[in-house]
C-alpha cells in the first residue's frame, strides 16, 4: 500500500506529479509564499488566529450527521459532512482565510483569485473583505452568466469580478488570466488560488488549508470509521481535504469526477478518469489534452467542476491507489440535488450532487456498508439553472 | 547550426557596433500556407533571426495579442507538425538563426528527445520555453544538447542574485531578459527596468543578454538595445499579421515595422 506524502519533495513533486512549472518572473513569489507559509504553518500564533477565525466567523466544526431517509432509499448507512454550513456556502472559505491571513503576514495589500462556480470567488471576497485586503477576482464570461447570483455576493463583498473571455470562458480561462494577473501584481499581491491546484507550493499549502475537514470528521467519528468517504473532484480541493487525513486509515476513498455529457462524447471534466499526464498551470498532473498536448475544454453542468485538470495529489492518489476515481453525469448530478433535498431537506450544490448520486449508482456494491459523503457545497447558487433544465426537460 | 548559428549571430551584431534583432511570430499566422511570406519579408526588412512561436492554447507568459495569434494559427490548421514544417521552411528560405519557441506540455507530450530531434531536424537552432524555469529544465537540456539544440532561459526583474547564477550556471545559449513584470504586450511606459538587470546579469555572467517582454516601438527597442545582446519585439508584430486583411497587407506592414526598429538598433 502506498503511503500519502506528508508534504511534496524540494521540488514540490506527489511522486511523479506536481513540481513548478511558472514563468521566471513568478519563481521568486512561488519561493517567498512556500517559506512564508512554511514560517506561518510552525507558528502557533498564526495556526491559532486560523483557527479562532474558522470557528468563530466560519462557524466551525461544521455538523456530521447521519442521513436517515437517504440511508433508507438507498439501502447503504449514510453520513453527511456539511460543509454546505460553513459561512459563505462552502467549504472554500477555509482556504481563503487561510491564504488571506498568510498575504497579511506577508505585508501584501491586495490579493486576486479565480473563481468557477463562484464559490471561490465569494469566499475569497468574503476574506479580503474580513481581512481588510482589496479584492480582485477572475471569472470566465460564460461562468458569469451562470452564477450570476455569485457574481452580485462578490460586488456587495467590495469585489471587483473581472470577467474573461478567453478560450471557453470558463474556469480554465480564469486560472490562467488570474496567474497573468498575478505576473503583473506580484510586487503587492497575493494569488489565492481556490484549488489544489497551481505551482508548488498551491497544491500542498491549499490541502494544508483544506484538511481540516477530515481532521474535524475523525474527531466527530470518535473512531467509528465509515467503510467508504466520497467526495466530488474538479480541481478537487474538498475532496483533499477530506482525504488526506482519513488516507491509511482503512476507509474507502472515491472521487467523484463530472463525466459531463458523457466521458465518450470527449465533453466531460473527467481529468482522472480519462485524462493523460502532461503540465496545466504550473503543475504536472492527469489533465484533458489532444494528441498535440493542446489543452481541451472541459464540460460539466456544474463550474465548479468545469476544469480540465486536477490537483497533482489526487494524480499522486491515483495512480498509487490511495483513492478511486469515478465519474457521473450532469443528468445523474441533477437527480443528486433532488435526491438529497426530498430526502433530507438539504439542496446541494450541482457539484456535491456528483457525489450524493454515486452513492445511489453504486448502491449495491456499498449495500450494508457505512458511507460518508463530503456535502461540499450548498446550491442556492445552482436554483436558477437547476431551474433551466427542468423547463428544458418538460 | 544550433549554438554556433546563435554565437555567430551575436558576433556578427556586436562587431557591427549593435544588438541582434530577433522578431517574433507565431507560426501559421495568417494561415499555414502563407506563414513563410511574413517571415521571409521582416528577413527582408532587417531580422537578424527569429524567434517562431509555436501555437499553443494556454500561453500564460502571453497577453491578449499572442493569445489570439495562438488562437487563430491553430484553427487555421497550425498543429504541431504543421508548425515545425513552417519553421523548416523560414529556417531554409532566410538562412536566419531560428529559435523556437512553445510551452512544456506539447514538449512533454511528444516525448522532450523525440522533439528536440525533431526540431533540431527542421533546422531550428534554440528552444525557448516560458514556463519551463532553470529549476525544471534539466532534462530539456540534455535532450537540446543530444541534438545540438541551444536552450534560452529567463531573468526577471524579480529574480535575485542566486537566480541568476542558478540560469548561468546551465549554460543558456543566451539569456532571456524580461523587460517589464507582466506578460507580453505593448506598453507605453516600458524600459524602466532594462539597464538595472542588464547590470545585474553581468556581474554574473558574460551569456549573450536578450530583452524581450514590453517591447514594441524603435525607441524602446534602442533603449534595451544599448544594454543587450539583442531584442525580441513579438505582440507588436502579431498584432499587425492580425489586423492585416491578407498575407501581403500583413507583409507589408511587417516589413515597415521591422525596418523602423531594425534601423533604430543600429543608431
Amino acid at each position: 500500500m502506498s503511503k500519502r506524502l506528508e508534504r511534496p519533495d524540494a521540488q514540490g513533486r506527489f511522486g511523479e506529479f506536481g513540481g513548478r512549472f511558472a514563468p521566471e518572473t513568478l519563481m521568486p513569489a512561488l519561493a517567498e509564499t512556500e517559506r512564508a507559509f512554511d514560517e506561518a504553518w510552525a507558528d502557533p500564533v498564526f495556526v491559532d488566529e486560523f483557527h479562532r477565525i474558522l470557528r468563530e466567523f466560519v462557524g466551525r466544526p461544521t455538523p456530521l450527521h447521519a442521513a436517515p431517509r437517504l440511508s433508507e432509499a438507498l439501502g447503504v448507512n449514510v453520513l453527511l459532512k456539511r460543509e454546505d454550513l460553513a459561512h459563505t456556502g462552502a467549504h472554500k472559505i477555509n482556504n481563503a482565510i487561510g491564504q488571506g491571513l498568510l498575504a497579511k503576514r506577508m505585508g501584501k495589500t491586495k490579493v486576486i483569485a479565480e473563481t468557477g462556480a463562484g464559490q471561490h470567488g465569494v469566499a475569497t471576497a468574503t476574506a479580503a473583505a474580513y481581512l481588510g485586503l482589496e479584492c480582485k477576482v477572475y471569472m470566465g464570461a460564460v461562468d458569469i452568466e451562470r452564477q450570476a447570483l455569485n457574481v452580485l455576493r462578490m460586488e456587495i463583498l467590495g469585489t471587483e469580478v473581472v470577467p474573461v473571455t478567453s478560450g471557453a470562458g470558463t474556469l480554465k480561462d480564469a486560472v490562467s488570466e488570474a496567474m497573468r494577473a498575478w505576473v503583473t501584481t506580484v510586487e503587492d499581491s497575493h494569488y489565492i488560488i481556490g484549488s489544489v491546484v497551481g505551482p508548488h507550493p498551491f497544491p500542498y499549502m491549499v490541502r494544508e488549508f483544506q484538511k481540516i475537514i477530515g481532521d474535524e470528521i475523525l474527531e466527530q467519528l470518535n473512531g467509528n470509521l465509515p467503510d467508504v468517504a466520497v467526495a466530488c473532484v474538479g480541481g478537487g480541493s474538498n475532496a483533499m481535504g477530506m482525504f488526506f487525513p482519513l488516507a491509511e486509515s482503512g476507509i474507502e476513498l472515491v472521487g467523484v469526477e463530472a463525466a459531463g455529457e458523457g466521458i465518450l462524447t470527449g465533453r466531460h471534466g473527467a481529468s482522472i478518469t480519462a485524462g493523460t499526464p502532461g503540465v496545466l498551470h504550473g503543475t504536472r498532473t492527469l489533465m484533458l489534452q489532444d494528441a498535440d498536448g493542446q489543452v481541451q475544454e472541459a464540460h460539466s453542468i456544474s463550474a465548479g467542476l468545469d476544469y480540465p485538470g486536477v490537483g497533482p495529489e489526487h494524480a499522486y492518489f491515483a495512480t498509487t491507489g490511495l483513492a478511486r476515481y469515478v465519474a457521473v453525469d450532469d443528468e445523474s448530478a441533477l437527480e443528486g440535488v433532488e435526491l438529497l433535498a426530498r430526502t433530507e431537506g438539504i439542496i446541494p450544490a450541482l457539484e456535491s450532487a456528483h457525489a450524493v448520486i454515486w452513492v445511489k449508482q453504486a448502491a449495491a456494491e456499498l449495500a450494508g456498508k457505512t458511507v460518508l459523503i463530503n456535502v461540499s457545497g450548498r446550491g442556492d447558487k445552482d436554483v436558477e439553472q437547476i431551474g433551466r433544465f427542468r423547463e428544458e426537460r418538460r | 547550426m544550433g549554438r554556433t548559428a546563435i554565437r555567430d549571430m551575436f558576433a556578427r551584431t556586436k562587431a557591427e557596433g549593435r544588438a541582434a534583432f530577433l522578431p517574433f511570430m507565431t507560426a501559421g499566422l495568417p494561415t499555414p500556407a502563407e506563414s513563410l511570406s511574413l517571415f521571409q519579408a521582416m528577413a527582408d526588412a532587417g531580422a537578424d533571426g527569429f524567434e517562431v512561436g509555436i501555437p499553443y492554447t494556454d500561453p500564460l507568459m502571453d497577453g491578449p495579442v499572442i493569445q489570439r495569434g495562438s488562437d487563430t494559427a491553430i484553427r487555421a490548421g497550425a498543429t504541431l507538425d504543421v508548425s515545425v514544417s513552417i519553421l523548416k521552411s523560414v529556417a531554409a528560405a532566410t538562412s536566419k538563426p531560428t529559435i523556437a519557441m512553445t510551452y512544456v506540455n506539447p514538449i512533454f507530450r511528444r516525448g522532450v528527445d523525440r522533439f528536440c530531434a525533431e526540431l533540431a531536424g527542421a533546422g531550428a537552432d534554440a528552444l525557448i520555453v516560458p514556463d519551463l524555469p532553470v529549476d525544471e529544465s534539466q532534462s530539456l537540456r540534455i535532450a537540446a544538447e543530444r541534438h545540438g539544440l541551444g536552450v534560452v532561459l529567463f531573468v526577471a526583474p524579480t529574480s535575485d542574485a542566486g537566480r541568476i547564477e542558478a540560469v548561468a550556471a546551465a549554460d543558456p545559449v543566451f539569456i532571456y531578459a524580461v523587460a517589464e513584470m507582466g506578460v507580453t504586450g505593448e506598453r507605453t511606459d516600458s524600459g524602466s527596468h532594462v539597464e538595472a538587470i542588464a547590470e545585474r546579469v553581468r556581474k554574473v555572467t558574460d551569456a549573450p543578454i536578450v530583452f524581450g517582454v514590453g517591447i514594441s516601438n524603435p525607441e524602446q527597442a534602442a533603449a534595451a538595445g544599448r544594454v543587450a545582446d539583442g531584442v525580441i519585439v513579438g505582440s507588436a508584430l502579431v498584432r499587425r499579421a492580425l489586423e492585416a486583411d491578407s498575407a501581403d497587407a500583413a507583409c507589408q506592414s511587417l516589413a515597415t515595422a521591422v525596418s523602423a526598429i531594425a534601423e533604430a538598433l543600429r543608431t
